[in-house]
């Protein structure tokens, strides 16, 4: 168990693409950290400078109180599991788990104990002597967890490692990942494109794009927050409105009459953009309200557990998150209002936050 | 996106009961799979017929071979031939006991060679790859009748001319760009993940390499190398310009050279013929699924 530093990591391919600009992270020990971002945002580039796979082209990186870069994978005591799971298909399962072992040295009686107890937890024992192949997605992803958890190693790297099962399995898994971090309190890095998974599994989320670090927080306060117009754009689903709007009296005003409340610390007449979560919008049959925008329902999408509904308004189109019980049909004119505290605000050059 | 390997023989079967069972054929196919018998057979016919005519020789005595009209099927088979074959002083004898030795080495040289020049290709960065490759494989472009002159002067100025090890060297250096193109598909299809897990599990590089992707490569290198070993058995062009002694023709050359003097024994040409064929006809049949997993893999990019 260990922190993982990454000071100033800066990764230039062959070929001139950067991958990584000037990256600095602090993932605290046991932390399961997880870093977001599209593909090709650099966050699987980091992962595997941190795993030893990649050579950084300046930077360091240090895990516990070790300085590793320069070190072979293998002398960086890391565990990784991959998307493709990348178990040996020529081995049975019981031999794909004591593989690091039995390349570490360890004696046959410490590698079937620590195997057994790594495939008790995973609920591994009935397919020990199954081949790879023989093994469902979800089994497959057991047990190259399995193969990362024997070594007890001072982290774990986790690349996208439940993006090629299905949605079902993976929310099972999802948990399984957490529950077992949580027992081992290994420090844990997650690189996901999936925000829903990084939202549920991170202490911390790491949000990236370009190769840069866009914003580092707890879950709630990236959802609640986002520091840039990116991360706002990349966490939630449906996504935050972000709307233009003009700082009046003490409210933020849109195209169409939209009155949202404003934080404090603006300039009267400067034009921000607003950044408002779906739920924070309230949808209603139209009526006379001088603070809401009028629109249309263009669709409304039934959920079960809740309707989302996107009004097309002056201020563009709006997602619209509401209980069940409200109900109105497409086509419908209807007005949309802002409710609760102040939303994040955003300067349109810098596409940053302001905070003031 | 990389697949998942299996080695051959663990290949899912289909979970029972989930293979369906082959659609009905249908009566509108009948006309068509007629047609079709009777085309193949044809094509079998015109195919097969000098295959069989040379068997038939070989298998002949020296007066039944020139008999007018030709007896196909009433004539006492006899041995002689393919005993003459094998007795030392025959001429083709040396000629398959030097086939074997050149095709062997060059073979090994290949896949010695090729296959790591492969694994680089595949795996690592390398300026100028694709241009590189597309280098190597031009080699193979031109028809070696091309190039047969300023090897013949080069291996003169060498003395390599008339040896077995240039001959080696010849075919090598011709079946290497087939050795690493053939490779490298086979090794691209293998996910370099294996390797890097591996590697995070306590092994270098050339470890990673040797425990886990080395056995996941057997059948390719095998299919490979089978492909390198008939060519060179094969190879009839370089064989008969670079090598004048007798003594250290190869099989082509030597069975040819049986044409041309003043009587020429039919029978021991076709024997020669015969018994060249079966190494080629034995490596194809023992490799055969190999041999197509080999051509497809090695071309298409799934």
């Amino acid at each position: 168990m260990a922190e993982v530093l990454v000071k100033n990591l800066h990764k230039a391919f062959p070929d001139g693409t950067v991958a990584v600009h000037d990256l600095d992270l602090e993932i605290a020990d046991g932390e399961l950290f997880v870093m977001l971002g599209p593909s090709g945002c650099g966050k699987t580039t980091t992962l595997r400078c941190v795993a030893g796979l990649e050579t950084e082209t300046s930077g360091q990186i240090v895990i516990g109180d070790e300085v590793v870069s320069g070190l072979r994978p293998s002398q960086r005591d890391i565990a990784m599991v991959f998307q493709f799971y990348a178990l040996y298909p020529h081995l049975s399962v019981h031999d794909n788990m004591a593989f690091p072992l039995r390349a570490a040295g360890h004696p046959d009686s410490e590698v079937s104990e620590r195997v057994n107890e790594a495939a008790r937890m995973l609920r591994l024992e009935p397919l020990l002597k199954r081949r790879p192949s023989k093994l469902s997605g979800g089994e497959q992803q057991r047990v190259a967890l399995g193969r990362a958890m024997v070594r007890h190693p001072k982290a774990f790297l986790m690349d996208e490692p439940l993006t090629n099962l299905d949605a079902e399995l993976r929310a099972d898994m999802r948990a399984e990942v957490k529950h077992v971090q949580q027992r081992l309190r290994t420090t844990m890095i997650y690189v996901t494109h999936d925000q829903t998974e990084a939202m549920a599994l991170g202490n911390r989320i790491a949000i990236m794009n370009q190769g840069r670090l866009e914003q580092v927080g707890a879950p709630m306060e990236v959802y609640e927050r986002p520091a840039t117009l990116f991360a706002a754009r990349f966490i939630g689903s449906p996504p935050m409105n972000l709307i233009e709007a003009e700082v009046t009296n003490g409210h933020l005003t849109a195209a169409g009459g939209l009155q949202i409340k404003a934080p404090d610390g603006l300039r009267r007449g400067e034009r921000v953009i607003a950044g408002v979560r779906p739920e924070r919008f309230v949808v209603s049959a139209a009526d006379g309200d001088a603070e809401a925008a009028r629109g249309r329902v263009v669709s409304r999408e039934a959920l079960g557990d809740e309707t989302i509904y996107v009004v097309e308004t002056d201020a563009g189109l709006l997602n619209v998150r509401m209980p069940p019980t409200v109900r109105l049909a497409e086509e419908e004119v209807v007005a949309v209002r802002y409710q609760g505290t102040a939303p994040p605000v955003y300067d349109p050059e810098t596409e940053r936050v302001i905070d003031r | 996106m990389a697949t998942h390997i299996q080695p051959i023989d663990l290949a899912d079967a289909g979970i029972a009961g989930e293979t369906a069972a082959p659609p009905p054929v249908r009566r509108r196919r009948r006309l068509g799979s007629g047609i079709e018998v009777v085309l193949l057979t044809v094509f079998a016919v015109v195919m097969l017929f000098p295959v069989i005519w040379m068997l038939e020789t070989a298998l002949k005595e020296t007066r039944d071979i020139y008999a007018v009209p030709a007896k196909v099927f009433s004539f006492s088979p006899t041995l002689e031939h393919l005993k003459d074959v094998f007795s030392s002083g025959s001429p083709v004898f040396s000629g398959f006991k030097n086939s074997v030795i050149v095709s062997g080495a060059s073979t090994l040289i290949a896949t010695v060679l090729g296959v790591p020049a492969a694994y680089a290709y595949s795996r690592f960065k390398i300026p100028f790859k694709k241009d590189q490759l597309f280098f190597i494989l031009s080699t193979r472009f031109m028809p070696p009748v091309v190039v047969v002159i300023p090897i013949f002067l080069m291996f003169r100025d060498l003395d390599l001319l008339g040896t077995l090890q240039g001959l080696i060297l010849v075919y090598a250096a011709f079946n290497l760009p087939f050795t690493i193109w053939m490779m490298k598909g086979f090794i691209d299809e293998v996910p370099a993940e294996y390797e890097e897990a591996a590697m995070l599990d306590g092994y270098s590089r050339l470890e990673a390499f040797w425990r886990v992707t080395m056995p996941l490569l057997v059948p390719g290198i095998v299919a490979t190398a089978v492909f390198a070993l008939i060519f060179s058995w094969n190879e009839f062009v370089y064989a008969i310009f670079l090598i004048t002694d007798p003594a250290n023709r190869t099989a082509p050359p030597a069975i040819a050279g049986l044409i041309g003097g003043t009587t020429i024994d039919w029978g021991l040409v076709a024997a020669s013929a015969m018994v060249f064929a079966i190494p080629v006809l034995v490596f194809a049949y023992l490799v055969r699924r190999h041999l197509v997993a080999g051509v497809t893999l090695g071309a298409v990019r799934r």
